[in-house]
């Protein structure tokens, strides 16, 4: 079986992973805890989209958390701990832990994202590509479905095409 | 005692410092009284917009002055405005006050802040205006 036969064979396989086009991300249950201390900094990111492994050292290390002090008391950390463990992704293209345990570097985020220019993610609608809500409107609720992606501020006409594909 | 009340008391007995246990001003009062010296506003802007050392200051997430909404300087997440007179759920919560300068101070200066450093910094929030 040579490569153009496999591919969509791997697309069937990867549809209800990849783009979660109708059903959220996110556990029907969400701490408050997780909107009042991830949130207040990034997106509340779905547990699913890192393997437990990736969860388990974020949340060990919360003082040194991507360049700052996150560090939470000891209860909050473990029943927030014991939430992502428990929703974290098993096995699948998310279940391998992604270099520095950042969602951004997993495989999967970058090759959906392979269209979009280098430049968009540095606009000042965007300012990093943690900041999921720049396109993907209901991320904080676990959203992505691609039905509701907006095209941020000061994108080109060219740059423009990658968010239609 | 009705099964009630003590459901009632025993939830109130759990729960942990939470909005609306303090205020602006006694959070100041605190601060103050815990420095031996009363906050000073001008020293607590010049404390919050300039740099310690390191990359961010107060105002690279908060602006200056913090009466707009600000945007995490690495994230580019929202945050609401600082200034209680601008958010009026700002400094009501003491838990929450202490945790954030905790995190934050060592953002900016790579240590905790002290208690003057902190009595300035909310007599410079309190004194903002829209």
């Amino acid at each position: 079986m040579n490569a153009r036969h496999l591919l969509p064979l791997l697309a069937l396989i990867a549809a209800p992973l990849s783009h979660a086009d109708s059903d959220r991300l996110m556990p029907a249950r969400v701490p408050d805890a997780y909107k009042a201390e991830c949130a207040a900094c990034h997106t509340a990111y779905p547990p699913s989209l890192l393997p437990a492994a990736s969860w388990q050292r974020i949340m060990g290390g919360l003082e040194h958390h991507y360049g700052t002090d996150a560090s939470l008391d000891a209860a909050t950390v473990k029943q927030l701990n014991g939430w992502l463990q428990a929703h974290a992704a098993q096995g699948g293209r998310r279940g391998v832990a992604p270099p520095n345990d950042r969602i951004t570097e997993s495989a999967w985020f970058v090759r959906e994202h392979r269209g979009i220019d280098p430049a968009v993610w540095k606009l000042p609608s965007v300012k990093s590509a943690a900041q999921c809500a720049a396109c993907h409107t209901g991320a904080d609720q676990g959203d992505f479905d691609d039905d509701r992606i907006r095209i941020p501020a000061g994108v080109t006409p060219a740059q423009r095409r990658a968010f239609l594909d | 005692m009705k099964p009630t009340l003590l459901l009632a008391l025993a939830l109130f007995a759990t729960l942990p410092a939470q909005a609306g246990d303090t205020t602006p001003a006694q959070q100041l009062q605190h601060w103050s009284a815990q420095a031996g010296s009363p906050g000073d506003a001008a020293r607590g802007q010049a404390f919050f917009t300039k740099r310690h050392g390191g990359e961010w200051s107060c105002a690279s997430c908060h602006q200056a002055p913090p009466t707009r909404a600000g945007q995490h300087a690495s994230t580019g997440k929202a945050i609401a405005p600082l200034a209680p007179a601008v958010q009026p759920d700002r400094l009501t919560d003491s838990a929450k006050v202490e945790k954030w300068f905790r995190r934050n101070c060592k953002d900016v200066l790579s240590r905790e802040c002290s208690a003057q450093e902190k009595a300035d910094v909310l007599a410079y929030l309190n004194a903002l205006r829209p």
